[in-house]
């Protein structure tokens, strides 16, 4: 079956923004289960804020670390890697091994493992 | 309780609740709950104990209550288990160390902004208040805040690990340390705008870091080139400015050196060498010291601070350093010399519109008595300068000409 790379764009909002959007939770985990019982779901991601990136460049073997999501216009994504990592140094320095790195760009972006968890109930169990 | 105190608190703390800004609010509660209790009870045996103590029970009271942080049942435990500990303030001396160092490194991870690396260094290293900073940087409080808080938004959610880096990183991330240690002092010491008072202490704090870092790490030659250089610069604080306009240093009044800060900056250069690592810091103390040294400007050894820009160049290629190395040859082998090592550097057209060189080949032009060309470069080097007190020396230097 022939594979395909589905990406998300909106503009990054403010925190009324992100709340309103958050509570459609419901909505795209019914999408995502359904995209995934249906047998079409590889993997999928919610990302943190451009703000968390950092983008990788190589150039005269000097590795160059910019706070940030890419920003050359001109540059488009052209692949992508998902890696498990210990934290972001060991991310960065996988990051500046891809050719990419030397004549585009490489943007480190993490993940957001935990949700905003709107409506659960405080966790009072440990003492 | 000192900063030093608070510091190294803070920096264990950040470790133990594996997150910055909790650890903070957590041990700005528990000053707040010594503000009540102690004048009630009396002041604890342990001051430093008792607030991290607290704090820590702050940040279990904290942790509770807040339901959208990550590994936040970990955490709970981590910090629960820490606080049911015996001796929960046995601990051993080296990991004190070490969070200390933690802390100075993730301050300065090379994945922050610049700016944020220097605000937050300030901020959690140093323990200035958000609004200290943003005046001795002439910026709106609010703009700070943000700064300081994305970037420890940053570190939580990239993960950027609380750690001293590994051996095969340490040197390049030193120098990222020294780097940002080395931006907060030029800032208070180059600032030509601005509260003075602001900016001296902004210098003043550089210092307190670099003697930070020499103490957690002492075999590192180039932290303790970097003390030097910053301790024998800000001697002469005094002295580089009359009533508001720039002092040159062979026009300086010597007596205003602070001397016993000169005798400091020479044993940290001293130590620094005896390590046989040169490098750009302990290079450039040794010719800061060399100017200090001589009994008069007309003693001053060129011929080695013309040797000594040529090892920083060598090591360090840059512009500064070209245009420094030249007025030093210059001085030592005469203004032709220094002309010649000139040459080069004003036939690059990437390097037009560098005030210093420009200055530097006027007073090398006049030097060897060509009036009006020296006259056209001063020119050139006033409409390059976007330094009021700078342009009035240029001026000053240029105003010399037609009255000779």
């Amino acid at each position: 079956m022939p594979k395909y790379l589905v990406l998300l764009y909106a503009s990054e909002g403010d925190e009324a923004t992100e709340q309103e959007r958050w509570a459609e939770l419901p909505l795209w985990r019914e999408l995502t289960d359904g995209l995934r019982d249906a047998g079409l779901l590889v993997t999928n991601a919610p990302l943190h804020r451009t703000d968390s990136a950092t983008t990788v460049r190589v150039r005269d073997d000097e590795i160059e670390m910019t706070d940030g999501p890419f920003a050359v216009t001109k540059e488009v994504l052209v692949g992508f890697y998902l890696l498990d990592c210990d934290g972001l140094d060991e991310a960065l320095r996988h990051a500046a091994r891809f050719p990419t790195a030397r004549y585009g760009s490489v943007e480190v972006r993490p993940i957001m493992e935990q949700l905003p968890d709107l409506d659960a109930p405080g966790d009072d169990s440990l003492g | 309780m000192f900063r030093e105190e608070r510091m190294a608190v803070l920096a264990t703390l950040i470790r133990q609740a594996g997150d910055f800004q909790l650890a903070e609010d957590a041990l700005q509660d528990a000053f707040e709950a010594a503000l009540a209790a102690w004048p009630r009870d009396g002041v604890p045996r342990n001051p430093a104990a008792w607030i991290s103590v607290t704090a820590r029970r702050r940040a279990i009271d904290r942790l509770r209550r807040e339901r959208t942080t990550a590994d936040r049942a970990a955490r709970l435990a981590e910090l629960v288990r820490l606080d049911q500990q015996e001796h929960p303030a046995a601990e051993e001396a080296g990991d004190i160390v070490d969070d200390r160092l933690r802390l100075i490194f993730t301050c300065c991870h090379p994945a922050l902004d610049p700016a944020a690396r220097v605000a937050l260094t300030l901020r959690t290293v140093g323990g200035l208040t958000t609004a200290e900073i943003a005046h001795a940087f002439l910026v709106a409080e609010p703009t700070m805040g943000k700064r300081i808080t994305r970037a420890k938004s940053k570190i939580a959610n990239a993960h950027i690990r609380y750690r001293v880096p590994a051996r095969d990183e340490l040197p390049e991330r030193l120098r990222g340390v020294l780097r940002v240690m080395y931006l907060i002092f030029n800032e208070g010491y180059s600032a030509s705008a601005g509260d003075r008072l602001t900016r001296g202490e902004l210098c003043g704090e550089a210092v307190r870091l670099g003697r930070l870092l020499v103490e957690l790490m002492p075999d590192e030659a180039e932290a303790w080139g970097l003390l030097a250089l910053m301790l024998l610069h800000d001697a002469r604080r005094a002295a580089r400015t009359i009533s508001g306009g720039y002092v040159a240093l062979p026009d300086q009044d010597r007596a205003l050196w602070n001397r016993a800060q000169i005798a400091d900056g020479l044993r940290a250069l001293d130590r620094a060498v005896r390590f046989r690592r040169p490098g750009q810091y302990q290079l450039q103390a040794a010719i800061t010291a060399l100017h200090i040294q001589a009994a008069d400007p007309d003693a001053t050894d060129w011929q080695q601070i013309a040797d000594l820009y040529g090892a920083l160049g060598r090591l360090n290629p840059s512009a500064v350093v070209a245009v420094n190395h030249a007025a030093a040859v210059g001085f030592a082998e005469g203004p032709r010399s220094g002309l010649d090592r000139l040459e080069p550097l004003l036939a690059d057209p990437a390097l037009q519109h560098y005030q210093p060189l420009h200055a530097t080949h006027a007073d090398l032009l006049l030097r060897v008595g060509d009036r009006a060309a020296a006259a056209e470069a001063y020119q050139q080097a006033i409409s390059l300068s976007r330094n009021a007190v700078e342009r009035a020396e240029l001026k000053r230097r240029l105003d010399q000409i037609d009255h000779r």
